[in-house]
């Protein structure tokens, strides 16, 4: 092995009651790509923080390029060449490419001298690794494949020789995803040394030299990558073998559940973002809609579900109308049998400041179930949020914690229990599976082809290919806000992506 | 001639009127900004005006007076940064507390210092920050139009009118075109993007407090040194609350804060001249009316004529990193 750049010695960390890193060894070769795969939750994102001095670890030594090295905060990291593109972007979002990028790292006093130095400096940069960007765009108006080039930038721009990325290619596009891996391999020829985070193992194997998996906290096993397979991490990861795609059998589609019709809905830019879009979702049967992220999925969900006024059109549940006036009262299209697992659990599907047990009831928390008179009867709820902790192996199993203190596939597991025990006729999930690691996709999976057995309509909306294909009865694949296709599971990836990407079918053809 | 003469006189105390207002809203802006809410601005003002005074008349000088002010509201903002942001509380509340704090304590010691109901004794020449005449002025006063401007409006204010309004500029240039500003701003919208950036938070909004503490006391110190020959207890009058009224009008722009506290100081010099008078058609408008106008002109535009107001997007929430 070349000479260590990183090596991680005996780290703890806990977070309360959290243990997230227990006993971490770790050393990361120079010049090379370092893969680190692990469940959500399972502390990766954690022991990057520490290593880039965000958290302190509560014992435990870091050593870079051999020598013992104190991180008190990212000051320290940052003069030792570490640099962080965090899971969440740590962007001030008003302010122009530029000034995020001197943020902290300003060559004096007056802003001038530094943004014209770091003007040039950043032309440098984008010319030797393809890093386009515009220095004086504002980032809240940048695509989030941008704003992630940003961040790399940032890092490269403070000299970075050791960069981290933590899951980068959740919010990318699959083009967007090997545009970013170029940039990484060429990183890597230039002797810097990169570590990637992810939960893709396909990512892993295409691009690493080396990975290492955790699992609750610890490093269970690093391997050299040509020498390993998906499988063999899969199951490190989770500690027992994972069915990769779910098994499914045949059933019969029957009624129709839900109709759109015609339906026109605008963002609150007034663009046109779903554009006289119509389909139909029948009892027993599960329909994916496939699409790059933005092409009006997120638009159409919360028209579906009565969040979001629509132009014009109709949705009809079971025969009759929901008010697409934006004023839809979500209890009644609960009572009325439609459940909604919303795209963003952080901002919409749940609250994170609430316990476990509350956030498993909130929407429902009017059931007589529930109650004791006018009042919350707590005992039913912690024992109802133990029930579904339980069945959806929900972790930690705790339901009086804070919701924010669960990983983020363990919060999605959260609001797919809450949705799925209340046995809706139909049920709509945005990115069933986003941010949530293999086991818990498996389990995800699982659960909605069990919710179409019984006879459930259900529609999933999704950017992972693969998702779609392995769950979807009929896959309808949407491009600027129309349908552009419809097409049975057997469809090919590339045929998909073709549609994706607004390619016109004739072409497709050919 | 003589509805011109008024006028320029209705011009000339609203800029005396909306200097406290300006001093106080550039103080909420730094600290606002930089993701603290502020509303003990009414109470940093207040012990400013009381130190000020006091040590002005204790020391007979107006300068010595100045600086005392700006110590003593600087150590009350002090606190409310060690309960805000060392400790994370609500800021709110340690806002309400300071003011409370500040209402009773001057009231106190202003009894037992100087034994006159609260008051600090008047101040004589010297001990006040008198008005400059500036050169020519008494030469032109009589010349039409020009004169009254140059004499009344312009030229015969105090040292601390003139530095409030420079202080105008020289926030924005502070916000806008030095590290210092880049900084204050970015920990008010995403304070974590300034921890990962390799800068301490809590060091950054503690210095936004002192630039805080700073201008409330110069506030405190223009209301008892100034406007008044001395203290008098619970002189600030809800002035710390329009400055926040006029911040959010103004969006929290330095530029926009001026104009909002300038027609805010209109408003209150319009009451004051318009005290008894009726007006044309609408009759006598009740004093209460003036006054609470600045409030129900807040309440109105915001509502609907200036567009969203968005403020910092960090303000309010304590800088938590481990949850
Ligand atoms: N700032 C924090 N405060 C409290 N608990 C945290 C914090 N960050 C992470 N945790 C907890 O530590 C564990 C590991 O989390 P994390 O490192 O984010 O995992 P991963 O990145 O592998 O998904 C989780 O249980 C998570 O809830
Ligand atoms: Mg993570």
């Amino acid at each position: 092995m070349a000479q260590a750049a990183i090596e991680l010695i005996g780290i703890n960390k806990s977070f309360g009651a959290v243990r997230a890193n227990r006993d971490i060894n770790l050393e990361i070769a120079r010049g090379t790509i370092h893969g680190i795969v692990g469940e959500n939750g399972a502390g990766k994102s954690t022991l990057m923080s520490i290593l880039y001095g965000f958290y302190q670890a509560d014992s435990g030594e870091i050593r870079v390029g051999g020598k013992p090295a104190s991180i008190k905060t990212p000051n320290d990291a940052i003069a030792l060449g570490i640099g962080m593109v965090h899971q969440h972007f740590m962007l001030v979002d008003n302010f122009s490419v530029l000034e995020n990028i001197i943020l902290g790292a300003e060559s004096d006093a007056l802003l001038k001298s530094s943004i014209a130095k770091a003007r040039s400096e950043l032309d440098r940069l984008e010319r030797e690794y393809g890093l386009e960007v515009d220095p004086d765009a504002i980032i809240e108006e940048l695509p989030v494949g941008l704003q992630q080039r940003v961040e790399i930038l940032k890092a490269l721009y403070r000299g970075a020789e050791i960069l981290i990325l933590d899951e980068p290619t959740g919010v990318l596009t699959p083009a967007e995803a090997d545009h970013l891996f170029r940039i990484l391999k060429q990183l890597k020829d230039q002797g810097k040394t990169v570590v990637l985070i992810t939960h893709k193992l396909r990512e892993i194997m295409a691009i690493t030299d080396n990975v290492s998996v955790m699992r609750q906290g610890t490093m269970v096993a690093t391997r050299e990558t040509n020498k390993t397979t998906v499988g063999e991490l899969a199951e490190l990861m989770v500690g027992r073998r994972v069915l990769l795609r779910v098994e499914k059998g045949e059933v019969e589609a029957g009624a129709v559940k839900l109709a759109v019709k015609n339906l026109t809905v605008k963002d609150s830019r007034g663009v046109t973002m779903v554009d006289d879009l119509s389909f139909d979702l029948r009892a027993g049967e599960i329909v994916g809609i496939a699409g790059v992220a933005g092409n009006g999925q997120s638009e159409l969900l919360e028209a579906i579900s009565g969040i979001r006024r629509a132009v014009s059109g109709s949705v009809m549940l079971d025969g009759k109308p929901i008010d697409l006036t934006g004023a839809a009262d979500p209890g009644e299209l609960r009572d009325r049998g439609l459940a909604h697992v919303p795209e963003d659990r952080h901002h919409v599907g749940l609250v994170l400041a609430f316990e476990e047990n509350e956030n498993s009831i909130l929407g429902y928390h009017d059931d007589p179930r529930y109650l004791k008179g006018p009042f919350l009867n707590v005992d039913a709820i912690v024992a109802d949020a133990k029930d579904k902790i339980e069945k959806y192996d929900i972790r930690p199993g705790n339901p009086r914690l804070k919701t924010a203190n669960f990983s983020g596939g363990n919060q999605q597991k959260i609001v797919l229990a809450r949705e799925m025990e209340q046995d809706p006729g139909v049920l709509i999930v945005g990115q069933p599976t986003r941010g949530v690691d293999v086991g818990a996709i498996e389990f995800i999976h699982k659960r909605l082809i069990a919710m179409r057995d019984q006879g459930k309509a259900v529609l999933v909306v999704s950017v992972e290919l693969d998702e779609i294909r392995s769950l979807s009865d009929r896959i309808l694949v949407m491009f600027a806000g129309r349908i552009v296709g419809e097409r049975g599971p057997e469809a090919t990836e590339g045929e998909l992506g073709l549609l994706m990407a607004g390619v016109e079918r004739q072409e497709a053809a050919l | 001639m003589d509805v011109f003469i008024a006028i320029v006189q209705i011009l000339d105390s609203t800029i005396r009127l909306s200097v406290p207002l300006l001093l106080a809203c550039l103080a909420g802006l730094f600290s606002e900004r930089s993701g603290i809410f502020d509303i003990g601005l009414e109470g940093k003002m207040l012990v400013g005006a009381f130190a000020g005074a006091a040590a002005a008349s204790v020391f007979h000088s107006a300068f010595i007076g100045l600086g005392m002010a700006i110590l003593i509201s600087v150590a009350f903002a002090m606190v409310h940064g060690f309960a805000s942001i060392t400790h994370r509380g609500n800021q709110i509340v340690s806002g309400v507390a300071i003011n409370f704090i500040a209402a009773g304590s001057t009231i106190i010691l202003g009894q037992a210092w100087f034994q006159q109901g609260g008051r600090t004794p008047a101040l004589q020449p010297g001990e006040r920050f008198d008005a400059i005449v500036w050169p020519g002025a008494d030469a032109v006063r009589d010349v039409p139009v020009i004169g009254p401007i140059y004499a009344e409006l312009i030229s015969g204010h105090s040292l601390l009118v003139y530095l409030a309004f420079l202080m105008v500029p020289f926030t924005w240039w502070v916000l806008f075109r030095t590290r210092f500003g880049l900084r204050l701003r970015a920990v008010g919208e995403n304070p974590a993007a300034v921890d990962t950036a390799g800068i301490s938070v809590a060091w950054l909004r503690y210095r936004a407090l002192i630039c805080t503490g700073i201008l409330t006391g110069v506030a405190g110190a223009y209301l008892s040194m100034v406007q008044n020959g001395g203290f008098v207890k619970d002189m600030t009058a809800g002035k710390g609350y329009i400055a926040l009224a006029a911040l959010i009008f103004a969006k929290w722009k330095p530029v926009n804060a001026m104009f909002a506290c300038l027609l805010f100081g209109f408003l209150d010099a319009a009451a004051i001249r318009l005290q008894g008078s009726p007006l044309p058609i609408i009759g006598k408008v009740p004093v209460q009316f003036m006054q609470a106008l600045p409030y129900i002109l807040t309440v109105i535009l915001l509502a609907g004529f200036i567009g969203k107001a968005i403020p910092p997007r960090a303000g309010g929430v304590p800088y938590v990193k481990e949850r």
